[in-house]
């Protein structure tokens, strides 16, 4: 069997590749696909975690579940927004966005 | 499973019953003020459902969450805030021609995930009622689609707080690999210092600190208070913190309590430094929204200072402070939405000039919620921050507290520059009013209780103890 620390490793590598996107990142878009590399990131602990130390209970697989369920809302919710911030200013780039400062 | 089983949640049931009620009264009413009324009917009936629960003894919802005195603390103050947040927002629905079913079911949903933070012993909970509330407030920040600058707040929330959550989450994950639980109890018996376990806890920290705004994770909090409508930015201004702090006390003060050395230095850290950065950024702010929002952030800094001293007196403290600030920064607020431009979004000191001559009980209002922040007796927040700067000093963390009364003391500069501006200054063009009969509802309502809690303070730290007692036995 793949030892747990491989499972960890990828994990760390994806949260920080993400982690990476989202601070390197202009395009709301594109940093909202960093945030979701993250998430996959902790539902890979998740899982990996629980098929190692208790795999008789399902709490870390169900914990997945649910992460994966909330990260499609709040992807909803966030391309909602930026169609939404599109219409006004005609650009998602968070560069120009900047209304607001001080 | 038992309808029994539900009534440890019983509140959130009434909420969630309340907002699909006015979504479904929306479809088919023409007179949308009476949505308002439905909400505030709900929120009523949920205080109801609170206070019965408070007097059963303690109970927990198949270890998910837990109805104590801490949560029935927590659940009212949340309550109130929602109601004074409903009523605040149903002139200006009206005004700017906003969908009000949308709005007031919003709100609700916010609340529900507000009161399952306070209830939530379990990480899974925890997780969902941070994301329900947070999902909901960053579509109320970005409820004003034809302004630019609210719909740049939503997005600059969304992003930096789905960030934030996926920190937290790792964090969560880290934590279950440590200890091999996910309820707070299990956690509690299981923690060590192991390296995993600290990791974990510590960006957990990172996304407390998210949520209630701490120095250095506040770089949203300036930018969304002002962009977002004002009414919105006054509910998750109070909300948000109290919601995001009440689940912090109970998992740090009451799950990681045994292993408080690993966590006070960094909070104590925290603390000063939000304190200090929160009222210096305040000093030079032009914007009344913006110079609030430093504000929030000075004020979350002197929560952390009761969290930090970790000790009964300290946590009995940050729910009291919890309390008066929701009131104090609730009035603020409504009195900039009564002074607000259609379609500014914003009001600046300047256009304040002069209020005390046009408008006298206004002013006074103001008055006494600057008073309050500013931490001047006898106003509620006076005993607030001598709560929690006593606990400080009982937690031999003195230092703590002699920095929390000097940034406390620089705070003063510009809470009563705000005063200086109303009676003292000429108005330039005389400040034109937004006031409605129920936005002076909202606000009377949050002078008394300013006035209230300053002139009775034991009764309110007496409900906080006992909520405390809750969580440290």
């Amino acid at each position: 069997m793949i030892p747990l620390s491989w499972y960890l490793a990828v994990a760390a590598i994806l949260f920080v590749i993400g982690f990476y996107g989202v601070l390197s990142r202009r395009n709301a878009i594109a940093i909202l696909m960093g945030i979701e590399l993250m998430l996959n990131a902790v539902n890979l602990n998740l899982v990996a975690f629980w098929r190692y130390t208790q795999p008789d209970q399902v709490a870390g697989q169900v914990f997945a579940i649910i992460v994966i369920t909330v990260a499609a809302a709040e992807a909803a919710v966030g391309l909602a927004l930026f169609i939404a911030l599109y219409r006004l200013r005609g650009t998602v780039h968070i560069d120009e966005i900047d209304l607001l400062r001080g | 499973m038992t309808l029994q089983d539900f009534m440890p949640i019983l509140p959130e049931m009434v909420l969630l019953a309340t907002a699909v009620a006015v979504l479904m009264v929306d479809t088919f009413l023409g007179d949308k003020r009476w949505l308002t009324w439905v909400g505030l009917v709900g929120v009523l009936l949920a205080g109801a459902a609170t206070y019965w629960l408070a007097l059963q003894p303690p109970a927990d919802f198949q270890d998910m969450a837990a109805s104590d005195a801490y949560t029935a603390f927590f659940r009212l103050v949340i309550l109130v805030v929602t109601g004074l947040g409903l009523l605040m927002a149903m002139n200006w629905l009206e005004a700017h021609g906003e969908q009000q079913g949308e709005y007031n079911a919003l709100l609700l949903l916010a609340a529900i995930g507000m009161t399952l933070m306070a209830a939530a012993t379990h990480m899974l909970t925890l997780f969902v009622a941070l994301e329900l509330f947070s999902l909901c407030l960053y579509i109320l920040a970005g409820f004003e689609r034809e302004r630019a600058s609210s719909g740049e707040a939503a997005l600059k929330y969304l992003l930096l707080g789905a960030f934030s959550s996926a920190l937290f989450l790792y964090g969560i994950a880290l934590v279950y690999a440590a200890t091999g639980a996910l309820t707070f109890a299990g956690i509690a018996q299981k923690a060590s210092l192991s390296p995993l376990f600290l990791a974990g806890v510590g960006l957990l920290i990172v996304g407390f600190g998210f949520k209630v705004a701490a120095v250095p994770f506040h770089m949203w909090t300036p930018d969304v208070y002002q962009g977002a409508p004002t009414p919105v930015t006054a509910y998750m201004s109070v909300a948000t913190k109290a919601a995001a702090f009440a689940a912090f006390v109970r998992l740090f003060v009451g799950t990681l309590g045994v292993e408080k050395s690993a966590w006070v230095p960094a909070l104590a850290a925290l603390a000063v430094l939000t304190m200090v950065v929160g009222n210096l950024a305040a000093l030079s702010q032009h914007s009344l929204k913006r110079m609030l929002a430093y504000s929030s952030i000075a004020h979350a800094g002197y929560v952390l200072v009761g969290l930090a001293a970790a000790n009964t007196t300290g946590t009995a403290a940050v729910l009291f402070y919890l309390l008066v600030y929701a009131f104090m920064n609730l009035g603020a607020f409504a009195v900039v939405i009564a002074l607000e431009r259609q379609g500014e979004g914003d009001v600046t000191l300047s256009q304040m000039r002069g209020l005390a001559r046009t408008h006298p009980l206004l002013a006074a209002a103001m008055a006494i919620f600057m008073f309050s922040l500013t931490g001047v007796p006898p106003f509620a927040g006076f005993f607030g921050k001598l709560y929690l700067f006593q606990a400080a000093v009982q937690a031999n963390l003195t230092w703590l507290a002699v920095i929390g009364v000097i940034s406390s003391a620089v705070s003063a500069y510009y809470y009563l520059n705000v005063l200086v501006q109303i009676y003292m200054a000429d108005p330039e063009t005389p400040p034109t009013l937004a006031w409605r009969p129920v936005l002076g509802l909202a606000t009377l309502v949050a002078v008394v209780f300013v006035v209230g809690i300053g002139l009775f303070p034991d009764f309110w730290l007496q409900l906080a103890l006992g909520g405390m007692r809750v969580i440290l036995g």
